[in-house]
């Protein structure tokens, strides 16, 4: 009877290597399926048994758990309510997490890998350690400063975003998205409250839920001419270089003449390019953007960061807040070459150029830092649950560097000159010198017109402070000029947060 | 099998018999295991006052202490009365009943108020009830060692022991639902606040019966056939024993509910014949009698209804649980997730969940502890439970009669098959049934039947591993005795 004993043996070890194989397919295979389905009640109860670490800036704490005496043991809550939203994001119980909730969820909760050591303490001393803490770069004066004069400004806009960046770092100042919204209804433990909050602003015709200054991308109308006129500044044209212009001027091939703003504007037959800059002369690019051609202007842009799609503001270097990759859309024709007309339109950012606000600041913190673009950040610090042990500090670290030192030179000279006496005096800042672009795009042909302004701020060493760009979605007429007084308010506050004046 | 029923062992049969060779109790190894075992549960224990009260009382290791007392009785009781036993088996099962009594106490702590959790004496709770029945159980294993001091002895109440199974096993199908039906499944018999499930104590009758009978129905099973496609299928009047059992393990299935103890049943009767006879036939006559069986059940469930709609609804959970997650697959569902959570490493010990689980103290006690301890965890109490059943073969491989053949082999595939069906029913290998987990699973009937058995086995390791020119008077002697002395059975030595 031995034999069918052994074949026995067998039999029990393959039944038993089924139920290994089909535990293995549960607990790894299909185990995050589990563990996330929406019958599974048990992984939120956990997470919330530990006090999760919060989110930072300057000193203040912008997100917080505090104690309940529910199942759910800690209340996630924003005491900055929409201010910060967009940066911070939300932890819904029963929603996705987003922002920094999101992608830096594992070590807010605790549960990073990063943390392991503290998880052990807590093993032998019986502690329950919450979370880290996650610090901002934000300014809270910068931030504030956004929120308010965005969601008071003089247009009566609904939509906009403010992004201010310091551009020696890459660290970002402030970023306001309008229109904002609580999160607090969102983090809600009465779930059925919470879907009800969120789906609210999830059908609002104003997209709150959106984060404009990284995800909306607009037709960036002149402030596109900074790009055009880096591409001419380094292919033969000089800053003191007389450029072709005019009151109107229609480009071979092409039916639609390009007009300037208003008739005062670059009337003569030619300027010199800083003159086209500072007031803002659409006839001067026009003709400028199509003698480059368009790879040259493609080629500049690119190099500013345009066509990034997987950009990220977070820690540095690891995800973080997606940014939209800008465009700068088609201008050739089906053959290949040139399309003057779209050349033309595009070299003034209008037809198919697209561009976010934060692509604007960065191009405004580009020129300011010779040339030299950092790639920007928002995490500043991860602080251990002991508010001692530091786990990661930003060390910041150049993305790209689109222009030379001397043209990035020849570009600061002519912008500051646009604040000093062409279109952007609004954002003058006493003490500092500021310098920008404004920008008025056509977003379509019933609407008011996009209101644009992207400009920098340095000191009396020359040295950058800040970087920033507004923009006031079909904010009509002075949409542009309000978008600049925006944006110098937002620069003294940031300068302020620093120490200066 | 080459030679049935031969009177003394071939020099083959002897060169399988590691007990022969050893000639080694092996007890002290036997305790070294058994203390490193408690030393593991005292550890669980500990971790799981760590994570469950945040912090871990002076007097964690009571239960372990308790557990270790216990068995070092056992382990005593041992050493008199079956000196060469297998030394893997005791403590291989003290560490499954440890870890039970863990996790039931665990769950007493997670019910408990925190003010109570502090101070929640031993014997409190379910883990407590657990405590007190590992007691009764290991006392009753260590009587039935005392008892039986030869293992052939069984064979002569094989028929009282037959008849006593077949009436365990028809009590719940007779008596009224309100007694017998716990959560759908007709098994148990309840009076009072105590219910016991006659069922785990048939299946060691009945092995006993099928045992005894096979021994003597070998030859004329195993050689009277006829030839049909290249396999040898018995003659039709030796088909009746069998198609007498598929017959009572249907009516379990259809009047108790109950598919796992269906399967228990016929796949203990189906092994057990396939050991004594060595024809596969039989087992392909088995499986396809089962198969055969529970699909027409699943067809009449789907049309008739009235008895097999519960196994209808059964089967219906187990392809697809999610389709009513909060009804009908809620316990499967529940299982599933708290598996799923557990993932490869788990939650820790007391870093679980399971009050989320349903019956979570019994069928789905698997799937608790292995939201806690995770894949690695189950895995290694998996092969826990697989070095039991090995063993078992092991004994039965080199004892030296047949009937302690049969009877060790068919107790140890039971056990093995018991595991199956339970963790297999809460991991959706197969439709879940109300199977107990052994030793695992809150229950007195359960644990006292499977430390029955665990003796049974016990028992039939010291007489395999015993030297032939042994130590000891009369329990020594029956070394190489031939089975037919005790049985007289005249059918052995006809042949065809």
């Amino acid at each position: 009877m031995n034999a069918p004993l052994r074949r026995v043996g067998v039999v029990v070890m393959i039944l038993f290597g089924l139920l290994f194989a089909n535990l293995n397919w549960i607990q790894a295979y299909k185990a995050d399926e589990y563990r996330n389905s929406d019958y599974n009640g048990r992984v939120q109860v956990a997470e919330y048994d530990r006090k999760r670490g919060n989110i930072e800036a300057s000193g203040t704490a912008l997100a917080t758990s505090k104690a309940t005496s529910g199942e759910l043991r800690f209340q996630r809550t924003y005491p900055g309510a929409a201010k910060y939203a967009h940066v911070l994001g939300y932890k819904p119980v029963n929603l996705a997490d987003t922002g920094i909730e999101e992608f830096e969820n594992d070590f807010l909760a605790g549960t990073s890998d990063q943390l392991i050591a503290s998880r052990v303490k807590d093993l032998f001393t019986g502690d329950q350690t919450g979370g880290g803490n996650v610090l901002l770069t934000l300014s809270r004066r910068a931030q504030d400063t956004a929120y308010e004069q965005l969601r008071n400004n003089r247009n009566n806009v609904t939509r906009g975003a403010a992004v201010a960046i310091d551009p020696g770092t890459g660290a970002v100042q402030a970023l306001v998205s309008m229109p904002s919204f609580d999160p607090n209804p969102l983090a809600s433990h009465d779930t059925d409250a919470a879907t009800a909050a969120y789906n609210k602003l999830e059908q609002d015709a104003d997209g709150p839920l959106k984060n404009r200054a990284l995800g909306e991308v607009l037709p960036p109308g002149s402030t596109f001419k900074i790009v055009v006129a880096a591409a001419a500044l380094e292919n033969g044209v000089g800053k003191g270089t007389e450029i072709a212009a005019g009151p109107s001027w229609t480009p071979p091939t092409s039916g639609t003449p390009i007009r300037n703003a208003v008739p005062s504007i670059c009337p003569e037959a030619q300027v010199t390019l800083a003159e086209a800059v500072r007031e803002s002369c659409n006839t001067g690019f026009a003709q400028l953007g199509v003698r480059l051609g368009a790879e040259k202007i493609k080629q500049k842009a690119r190099e500013f960061g345009f066509e990034q799609d997987d950009l990220g503001v977070g820690q540095l270097g690891e995800g973080g807040h997606g940014v939209a990759a800008s465009r700068t859309g088609t201008m050739e024709n089906a053959d290949g070459g040139d399309d003057p007309g779209a050349l033309a339109q595009s070299s003034i950012g209008q037809r198919d150029v697209r561009m976010t606000p934060l692509q604007g600041a960065l191009i405004a913190a580009t020129v300011a830092h010779d040339g030299s673009q950092m790639r920007p950040y928002v995490v500043q610090q991860l602080l251990g649950p002991d508010r001692t042990t530091v786990y990661h500090t930003a060390e910041p670290d150049e993305l790209r560097r689109p222009i030379s030192g001397q043209v990035a030179s020849d570009l600061r000279d002519m912008m500051v000159s646009v604040v000093e006496d062409g279109t952007g005096k609004n954002a003058q800042i006493s003490g500092y010198t500021v310098g920008g672009k404004t920008g008025t795009a056509q977003s379509a042909p019933d609407r008011p017109d996009h209101g644009w302004f992207i400009g920098f701020a340095l000191d009396k060493n020359g040295k950058p402070v800040s970087a920033v760009c507004v923009v006031l979605e079909q904010a009509g007429p002075g949409g542009s000029a309000e978008a600049a007084r925006i944006a110098g308010q937002v620069m003294r506050a940031a300068i302020a947060d620093r120490g200066g004046r | 099998m080459t030679a049935p029923a031969t009177p003394a062992p071939s020099p083959a049969t002897v060169g399988e018999q590691p007990g022969v060779r050893l000639a080694r109790s092996r007890r002290n190894a036997e305790l070294s295991l058994l203390l490193l075992a408690m030393v593991l549960v005292a550890a669980y224990g500990a971790m799981v006052e760590a994570n469950v009260l945040d912090t871990v009382t002076a007097d964690f290791w009571m239960p372990a202490a308790a557990l270790t007392a216990v068995f070092l009785g056992l382990h005593l009781a041992i050493r008199f009365l079956a000196p060469f036993a297998d030394p893997a088996l005791l403590p291989a099962v003290a560490l499954l009943n440890g870890i039970g009594v863990g996790f039931l106490r665990r769950l007493d702590l997670a019910k408990a108020t925190p003010a109570e959790r502090e101070d929640l004496a031993i014997f409190a709770g379910t883990g407590g009830r657990q405590l007190a029945w590992t007691l009764a159980s290991v006392i009753l294993a260590a009587g039935l060692l005392a008892l039986i001091r030869d293992h052939r002895s069984v064979s002569r109440y094989a028929y009282t022991l037959g008849l006593a199974g077949i009436v365990l096993v028809m009590i719940p199908a007779v008596l009224p639902r309100s007694i017998s039906e716990i959560n759908g499944a007709k098994l148990w018999i309840r009076i009072g606040g105590f219910s016991i499930q006659p069922g785990e104590f048939a299946k060691l009758a009945l092995l006993a019966f099928f045992a005894y009978y096979l021994v003597r129905k070998r030859e004329v099973l195993s050689l009277a056939s006829r030839r049909f496609l290249g396999i040898d299928f018995p003659r039709g009047r030796d088909l009746g024993p069998v198609v007498v059992v598929w017959l009572i393990s249907l009516l379990v299935l259809v009047f108790e509910k109950d598919l796992g103890t269906s399967l228990l049943y016929f796949g203990m009767f189906v092994v057990t014949l396939y050991i004594a006879t060595e024809r596969v036939s039989w087992l392909l006559i088995g499986l396809v009698l089962f198969f055969g069986g529970a699909y027409l059940a699943y067809v009449l469930g789907e049309t008739v209804g009235g008895p097999f709609a519960n196994f209808y609804l059964r089967a219906q959970i187990w392809l697809d649980p999610f389709a009513d997650p909060y009804e009908d697959g809620y316990q499967l569902v529940q299982g599933l997730l708290a598996l799923g959570t557990g993932g490869l490493f788990g939650a820790g010990p007391g870093g679980g969940q399971p009050l989320k689980l349903p019956e979570v103290q019994n069928d789905f006690i698997f799937a608790g502890i292995g939201e806690e301890i995770g894949l690695f965890g189950l895995s290694a109490l998996l092969v826990v439970y697989l070095l039991i059943v090995e063993r078992g073969l092991r004994a039965a491989l080199a004892v030296r009669d047949s009937f302690g053949k049969l009877l060790a082999g068919g107790l140890a595939f039971t056990l093995g098959l018991q595991v199956f069906v339970i963790v297999g029913g809460i991991s959706k290998l197969i439709p879940l049934t109300g199977q107990t987990t052994p030793f695992l699973s809150a229950g007195g009937s359960s644990l006292m039947a499977n430390w029955l058995l665990i003796a049974v086995l016990l028992r039939v390791s010291d007489a395999a591993r015993r030297p032939v020119t042994g130590v000891g008077g009369k329990a020594a002697r029956p070394s190489g005795g031939p089975p037919e002395q005790l049985h007289g059975a005249p059918t052995e030595v006809i042949r065809p």
